[in-house]
């Protein structure tokens, strides 16, 4: 495992285009371009304004620059660095923007969700769409990048628009039985569109690419519903988190309930594996094994820490939410399945703290992670089942079916690890702070497996 | 006798309706004693005639009989009667103070009975007060749980009520919640609205877009025209994908399905196989009709092989019932299986607890002797446990010899004893006649010594007599002799004078008092011969000697006896 130095970053805006090859930071009002293998700049734009939004298109030929505070978005090319583009939205203002999956068109979502103007850099033409909801997740491309599903607001009733991405074109349009819609999201393979109400009330609504509506699920009633939605990557099950802290798994093919996993305080289910993280503090000259081929010292203050596997039942922290304010901080609110659809993984809000992960296949508890921390961000390996996380320290913790480790940053300066983000090619990881940004490079497959074989008997040591 | 019956009437009568009558009659006795003795003028010399009257009507009312009679004088007291009457008075007053001090214990223990019960009467109550108390205590507190459950009751009910009011208010508050909503949302978009034909209006010129030159589409392909046919062509593709999707689906169940039915199909296979090894079995016992059934089965069966391969709904059903009915079979053979199992096993698991019970018995023997053995050992100074088992073999084996031995021995000397004492009689007999014939040969002495003095007729007479009361004194003894042991005194007698000394040695032991008798003084004849009649009254016992003290004695014992019957009448 290597590091790279750290760069500079602003606003978490750093992400790697979607062929591989580039790595693109926004700093301020720059835009910087890197080649992610050899970190070299390729490329250096300047904005207009400090940048707030930054997208690639899905070619990797263009990558959009929004400034939403002046209502602007900016298009750069990679190709030809001097060709620009600047859309302006004017005094109506601007709240979002994005690619469509063609790379062509840019979608513009103004003040108040007033309309979604999409812009076509082959043709300049705009066009309007009317009445978007706004809402948690209000509109979704398809996978294959076909079909755009909108969520509409008219007449007080919640409707979904399904459109052509080719050239936008309205092929379905049908009014939802929500009372207030509040996310859609396709299945990976484009056919079913999974329609939630607010949380107020627990509904989820599937829908065929042409609006029929194949089922309604509803786990209970008057008690918030829920937080959070996902797809496996294989469309084979519809993992559904709610307020009571409990995750629903829906199958494919009679949308019924297939399994429960329940967030308890107290673990003793005998086939899950507690891994505990244990912080202590040491000397730098007493370093342990698990820092053997970082090649960068650590900082004298950096304290060590490592997993221990605790001997069940577990007592797991739980943080009571205040029940006077709104938006209880309980219930599942994060779900990612693994690239294989394997395992997924889960938080629950008022235990922060711990990550859960789920065997897909056996339906139960493979492994908790009890971090020190509240957890900030995890996020799947795209190509392997190995899930990152980090919890706004100097660490980097990552678990594989073989074991769990936990990898200090070897960096100076006190960096925390906010959040982080895959390679597609599972190979690197962008680790990002509050203002910097450093790549973290896995090693190749066997030395990984073998590195994670010892971290997993150290563990358990 | 009308005193006697009287006295047995009071005694027989029980002490509870006793006592009052005697106390009364003693009472009413006791004072006129008493007034009696302290005046002492109820007899003067005057009216010794009144009184005897008197006395005599007072004792014949009590049922004796008269003392004296009024014809009579009064010289004439027959004293006899008035002792005897004093005599049964004195009884009588005896007997009643027995009964009184009886009766005053009985009524000591009564009235102590009585303090008793009365206490424990007492107890009881106080034990009542309190038990009454209890349940009142009790009674009130369940009154008091019973308000307080109807309090609870119309609690719970009120609860309810509220309950179901807050569901109401609740309902009625979002669906007021609703419509405002509702109404906002609507004028929020008529805003939206008129901001929009506002932002038309303006035909504001800062929204735009500038680009350096347009691009081309990523596909490369030329943008076209909106018209009916693309709108075809979308439906069309959305179709298609949908249609692929569900192709992509269906193919995955049909190769799901074939790998199932490979499966099924093995496992009918199996259940077949198994089915039909046991089969004749089964057909042996069963009646006809069960075998045409099971024939039909079988036919089910052999079609529904065949029907794997068919997916017509009618082979389905087939595949499936034939399945079922197989599934029911392999069940309740498997059921039946276990049970016979866990029967056998419940039966050896029995055998071999009676066997380890058995075991265990016999370990625990084993253990038991050892320990016996090795307390032993220790307790005995002998080291060696062989050793000590074999002296102990030892020792019995000797005990017993010895016991046999000793039995012999026993046997032997039972037998030594009788001879030494047929010995020690003929010893005796010997020295008895030899005293015997020492007499005669004196009395011949002096007889010839007489016969040449004048007065010897006499003396003669005089010993002669003596003799014959000794010679009937030791005839009994002599008499009881055997005859052979006659014939041996006989041979004895004419014996060496040496062998008579052992004997007589041992017999001098056992008898002194002849042993005196050999080599005396031939002066003292007539002393030894009272001393031989002594001798001869102690061996005869004191019987007669006793008797006849008794004899000398019988008029006092006569006496005394009778006085002492007269005492005891």
């Amino acid at each position: 495992m290597n590091f790279s130095e750290l760069f500079k970053q602003s606003n978490q805006l750093c992400k790697v285009s979607p062929d591989g090859k580039y790595l693109a930071t926004c700093v301020q009002y720059r835009l910087v371009i890197r080649d992610v293998s050899t970190l070299q700049i390729l490329q250096l734009y300047t904005c207009l304004d400090q940048i707030t939004h930054m997208e690639w298109a899905s070619d990797s030929l263009f990558i959009l620059c929004a400034m939403y505070k002046r209502g602007l978005v900016q298009v750069w090319s990679l190709e030809q660095p001097d060709w620009h583009c600047k859309i302006d939205e004017g005094s109506i203002g601007l709240v979002s923007s994005r690619w469509s999956p063609d790379g062509r068109h840019i979608l513009n979502t103004t003040e108040f969700h007033l309309r979604i103007t999409v812009w076509s850099l082959c043709t300049k033409a705009v066009s309007y769409i009317k009445y978007p909801k706004a809402c948690q997740k209000g509109t979704d491309f398809s996978r294959d990048g076909c079909y755009m599903a909108l969520a509409e607001r008219r007449d007080c009733k919640d409707y979904v628009s399904v459109f052509v991405c080719d050239d936008w074109h309205l092929l379905r349009h049908f009014e939802t039985e929500t009372q207030d819609l509040a996310g859609l999201e396709w299945s990976p393979n484009g056919c079913v569109l999974a329609v939630w109400d607010s949380c107020l009330e627990y509904k989820v609504l599937l829908y065929s690419l042409d609006g029929r509506l194949l089922s309604t699920y509803s786990a209970y009633e008057w008690s918030l519903g829920v937080k959070s939605v996902t797809w496996s990557p294989s469309s084979q099950f519809l993992a559904i988190g709610s307020y009571d802290e409990k995750v629903r798994i829906l199958n494919h093919i009679t949308w019924k309930k297939i399994a429960q996993f329940d967030h308890p305080a107290t673990i003793n289910n005998a086939k899950a594996v507690v891994y505990k993280e244990v912080e202590r503090r040491t000397a730098v000259g007493s370093d342990d094994l698990s820092l053997h081929n970082i090649t960068i010292g650590t900082t004298l203050f950096n304290t060590q820490s490592k997993y221990e596997i605790c001997p069940l039942p577990v007592q797991i922290p739980v943080v009571k939410p205040d029940p006077d304010r709104a938006n209880p901080k309980i219930g599942v609110s994060t779900l990612a399945f693994s690239s294989d659809s394997r395992y997924l993984a889960t938080k629950n809000d008022n235990m922060a703290s711990v990550v859960w992960i789920w065997d897909m296949q056996k339906m139960n508890l493979e492994a908790v992670l009890e971090q020190t921390s509240a957890v900030r961000c995890f996020q799947w390996d795209p190509r392997r089942p190995r899930l990152a996380l980090c919890t706004a320290n100097t660490k980097l913790y990552l678990w594989s079916p073989a074991g769990c480790v936990s990898v200090q940053v070897p960096t100076e300066g006190g960096f925390q690890v906010q959040s982080l983000s895959w390679h597609g090619s599972g190979d690197s990881l962008i680790l990002l702070g509050k203002e910097q940004l450093c790549l973290c490079f896995m090693d190749t497959d066997q030395e990984d497996k073998s590195h994670a074989g010892t971290e997993d008997l150290r563990a358990a040591l | 006798m009308p005193e006697s019956s009287l006295v047995r009437h009071l005694h027989s009568s029980s002490p509870e309706c006793r006592t009052s009558p005697v106390r009364h009659f003693s009472r009413s006795l006791l004072p006129q004693h008493r007034n009696s003795s302290m005046l002492s003028t109820f007899c003067t010399e005057h009216n010794v005639q009144d009184c005897l009257s008197h006395i005599s009507q007072e004792i014949s009312s009590l049922g004796f009989p008269p003392v004296w009679a009024v014809s009579a004088s009064p010289s004439e007291l027959s004293v006899v009667a008035v002792l005897n009457c004093m005599y049964e008075l004195i009884q009588l007053h005896r007997r009643n103070i027995q009964t009184l001090e009886n009766m005053e214990m009985e009524q000591l223990k009564s009235s102590s009975e009585v303090d008793f019960l009365q206490l424990t009467s007492t107890r009881l109550k106080e034990q009542l007060e309190l038990s009454r108390r209890e349940n009142a205590g009790l009674l009130e507190r369940e009154r008091q749980l019973q308000l307080k459950v109807k309090s609870l009751q119309t609690c719970l009910k009120n609860e309810k009520e509220e309950v179901q009011k807050l569901q109401n208010i609740i309902a009625s508050r979002a669906s007021q919640y609703n419509h405002e909503m509702k109404r906002k949302e609507r004028e929020f978009n008529k805003l939206k609205e008129r901001m929009n034909q506002l932002l038309v209006d303006k035909k504001e010129k800062k929204q735009a877009i500038d680009v350096l030159n347009s691009i081309g589409r990523a596909d490369g392909k030329r943008s076209l025209w909106k018209t009916g046919k693309t709108e075809a062509k979308h439906e069309g593709e959305m179709y298609k994908t949908l249609l692929s999707d569900y192709d992509t689906r269906q193919r995955e169940l049909v190769l799901e399905n074939a790998e199932l039915r490979k499966v099924l199909q093995q496992m009918k296979k199996d259940m077949v196989s198994i089915l039909s090894s046991r089969k004749p079995t089964l057909k042996g016992d069963k009646h006809k009709d069960d075998c045409i059934q099971a024939d039909s089965e079988e036919e089910v069966f052999n079609s529904s092989k065949e029907s794997v391969e068919l997916y017509c709904v009618h082979a389905r059903e087939k595949l499936t019932t034939s399945i079922r009915l197989q599934w029911r079979r392999l069940k309740s053979h498997v059921e039946r299986l276990d049970s016979q199992a866990s029967l056998a096993q419940r039966e050896t698991r029995k055998e071999e607890m009676d066997r380890l019970m058995l075991d265990l018995q016999q370990c625990k023997d084993f253990i038991q002797t050892q320990e016996q053995l090795l307390q032993q050992q220790l307790s005995s100074p002998c080291d060696e446990e062989t050793a000590s088992l074999l002296s102990d073999c030892y020792m019995l084996q000797e005990k017993e010899r010895l016991r046999e031995e000793w039995g012999t021995l026993e046997e032997q000397r039972k037998i030594f004893e009788r001879e030494r004492k047929t010995f020690t009689d003929a010893a005796i007999r010997l020295s008895h006649e030899r005293k015997a014939f020492e007499e005669d040969r004196a009395t011949w002495l002096k007889h010839q010594f007489l016969n040449l003095s004048p007065f010897a007729d006499s003396k003669t007479s005089q010993m002669s007599k003596s003799k014959s009361s000794f010679l009937i004194s030791v005839e009994p003894e002599a008499s009881a002799a055997s005859a052979p042991e006659k014939l041996i005194r006989s041979d004895l007698d004419f014996h060496t004078h040496r062998s008579v000394p052992l004997t007589t040695q041992s017999a001098g032991e056992l008898y002194p008092t002849p042993c005196l008798i050999p080599e005396n003084s031939l002066t003292k004849p007539k002393r030894e011969a009272a001393h031989v009649d002594e001798s001869s009254i102690f061996c005869n016992g004191n019987i007669p000697a006793q008797h006849k003290l008794w004899k000398n004695s019988e008029d006092h014992c006569s006496h005394s006896l009778k006085r002492e019957k007269n005492s005891s009448i």
